[in-house]
């Protein structure tokens, strides 16, 4: 992080407007310097920092899958699973990843059916890393069927047993909804990349690069003729995609709320895992954005009202998982269920020091789990309250690494201490991580970081044509001079004309 | 190029803003022109209209493509359910009860089959991919991608003469001109 911004982004007292607008690119930059600005990262040599970074990931990536390697070979017994708790960091790691996920996708349809231009600057990062959170994600559930060479079962094809899948099965569900999700998603970032992919063509001096990125550019012309279908195609993508995104994590949530396990059995689910997992995406987003754009010195495209707004999400998101937190106790409280009250009190809240004490009940053997997800889900988003707070990057990412691990926090909650304890006490025990679980785990942010890594070095990972789209004089009636060349400050009343 | 006897694609123009373009478009459609392309950096906001284009069609295509998915979702789920493997889970059977069991399913594939649709569709009528286009042998038409508007108006149209055309577009303010070979 290079430094500290706080930029004064109150009302021009010279405007006639009451409440000026912010402009999306600071300091008016030109078409020319957007477009060298960004495809100048991917064209320039590549960074020490960047190499170093992805050996460590590649060698974190590596790892996880000999963990996989391992466990294949071996069976599920090498990691910490047991009875009574038959799904730990798995299915933890599953929906952590898959939720974070959701954020790429609401940030190019849901912000893009809502007029929300700001989105430009920030939806093609979020885009691809929703992409490589569900390559994460899609390899527990495979991976955790234990006999991974039989997981064609759960594809509905003829076969010579004559047995087919139970389609009324949340698991199942799962199987349609993370698919379907990835595929929408991923020719939805293609859809978006190809005029910039035309643009990196049209630049390359080197023989490979214009020949690759011409061959995925598709040959493509930037015509009018094409745009119109262009965006029409980008308009149905956006408004198919909007209640998709809402649905997968809402299916996934299905996994847990169709069971009768006190604790997963809740109505509340979907909204509620939507709500997270929107929440743990845009934290995630920053956490990615904000060095990226330090090390890129990008501030003129992903300017402080953008990492304002994002803070906003989160904020909103947050709170909005702590009133289902908050709900769902109540749930149980009210619905005098004596085992939904065993297990939001005893399994889950009752700590050593206040509500042990309280409710006169023994201390929750998870409640340490339980508190740092409230902690860090619910309490350290409220400072983005304070505009201060929303400036200072320093504090926003503070914030977004406390959300990231939050929300991993929430999903273990859910899961395990809902397991942990069975019916029958003869079936209560606590669940222990192995280093296989562990390593598996840390090995999948590898994945994800080189995936990243790879991304930001050859593809342009602003959208180019998107950005230069919502700058002033990208409307047909700017009548305003043409804008001083890069460089120069603007003058905020003629940009604004 | 005057030795060059190679067959003319047409003449491009090009302007350097996009409230230039949209007004040179605006005189090239009132001109009566039908084979004209306009080339820009980002779409540009009412261009649709100043070129006298139509509303796309694809979201007709994508409609057909959504009941395809939703009818392919109903038999994959419908036909080995009740016919070829009833399953009778928890106590219940295939049946009307049972039916809200299989919408995420059917949800599902009409997203997934109209998003392929919307895709496949646009890139059928876009064209693409298509690598080689005449416009491509003007070595100044890649600016397009970065800050130029360019308006390429085709010599198959029938109102295209080369010094009428040249003329014209120098009246719209174009800041160069050039004759495009095939």
């Amino acid at each position: 992080m290079a430094k500290t911004e706080i930029l004064e982004m109150g009302p021009n007292p010279t405007a006639e407007e009451p409440l000026p607008r912010i402009p999306l690119v600071l300091n008016n930059r030109s078409m020319a310097w957007i477009t060298q600005r960004i495809c100048g990262i991917v064209e320039g040599p590549t960074p020490i920092w960047w190499i170093v970074t992805f050996i460590i990931s590649v060698i974190l990536a590596s790892i996880c899958f000999a963990c996989i390697g391992y466990m294949i070979v071996t069976g599920v017994g090498v990691w910490g699973l047991n009875h009574p708790v038959g799904w730990a960091w798995d299915i933890t790691n599953f929906v952590f990843w898959i939720g974070i996920g959701h954020a790429g996708t609401l940030i190019s349809a849901v912000l893009f059916l809502t007029r929300q231009k700001w989105r430009t600057s920030i939806n093609r990062a979020a885009e691809a890393m929703t992409l490589f959170a569900v390559v994460c994600a899609g390899i527990f559930p495979g991976i955790h069927v234990g006999r991974i060479w039989m997981v064609w079962f759960l594809a509905p094809v003829p076969n010579s047993n004559a047995i087919w899948p139970n389609f009324k099965s949340p698991l199942l569900w799962d199987v349609f909804a993370v698919s379907t999700y990835f595929t929408v998603s991923l020719m939805f970032w293609f859809v978006g990349l190809i005029p910039d992919l035309a643009t990196l063509r049209d630049r390359a001096t080197n023989k490979i690069a214009k020949l690759a990125y011409g061959f995925f550019a598709l040959g493509w012309r930037g015509g009018n003729r094409q745009w119109r279908h262009y965006e029409m195609a980008y308009l149905i993508l956006a408004g198919i995609s909007t209640p998709l995104v809402l649905s997968v994590h809402s299916v996934v949530s299905f996994d847990f709320a169709t069971s009768v396990i006190p604790g997963w059995h809740t109505t509340i689910f979907p909204p509620y895992f939507v709500a997270g997992a929107i929440f743990g995406g845009f934290a995630m987003v920053l956490t990615l954005m904000l060095p990226a754009r330090a090390i890129y010195g990008l501030h003129d495209l992903i300017t402080p009202k953008h990492v304002d707004v994002m803070c906003k999400i989160i904020l909103l998101t947050g709170t909005i998982v702590g009133y289902a937190y908050c709900l769902e106790f109540f749930t149980a409280a009210y619905s005098v269920n004596p085992y939904e009250q065993w297990v939001f009190l005893r399994n889950r809240m009752a700590d050593p020091y206040i509500f042990s004490k309280l409710f006169d009940v023994p201390v929750a053997p998870y409640w340490w789990a339980y508190w740092a997800m409230m902690t860090l889900n619910v309490i350290s988003p409220q400072i983005f309250w304070f505009k201060k707070a929303r400036h200072n990057v320093f504090v926003v990412f503070a914030v977004c690494m406390c959300v990231n691990v939050g929300m991993w926090f929430e999903r273990f909650v859910i899961i395990v201490t809902s397991i942990h304890r069975d019916f029958l006490p003869s079936s209560w025990g606590m669940f222990s991580p192995t280093w296989v679980d562990i390593w598996t785990f840390v090995g999948t942010f590898g994945l994800f970081m080189s995936l990243f890594l790879l991304f930001i070095r050859f593809l342009p990972m602003i959208a180019i044509s998107e950005v230069k789209g919502v700058l002033p004089e990208a409307d047909p009636h700017y009548q305003g001079p043409k804008g001083p060349q890069s460089g120069q400050l603007a003058q905020p009343e003629e940009a604004r004309v | 190029m005057v030795a060059e006897r190679r067959k003319v694609y047409g003449l491009g123009a090009r302007f350097e803003s996009a409230s230039e373009i949209y007004q040179a478009a605006k005189k090239v459609r009132d001109k009566g022109f039908r084979r004209w392309d306009v080339h820009t950096p980002f779409p540009v906001h009412g261009m649709d209209a100043a070129m006298g284009l139509k509303h796309s069609v694809l979201g007709k295509f994508v409609f057909f493509g959504g009941i395809i998915g939703f009818i392919t979702a109903v038999c994959l789920q419908f036909i080995p359910s009740a016919i070829i493997y009833p399953l009778i889970v928890q106590g219940k059977p295939f049946g009307i009860y049972s039916i809200p069991a299989y919408f995420p399913i059917i949800f599902e594939l009409t997203i997934l089959f109209s998003a392929l649709t919307t895709v496949g569709g646009m890139f059928a009528l876009n064209g693409l991919p298509r690598w080689h286009h005449p416009v491509f042998n003007w070595d100044g038409f890649g600016r397009f991608s970065d800050d130029a508007f360019i308006v390429v108006i085709e010599a198959a149209d029938p109102k295209f003469t080369e010094l009428g055309t040249r003329e014209f577009l120098e009246e719209l303010g174009a800041k160069e001109i050039t004759l495009i070979h095939e």
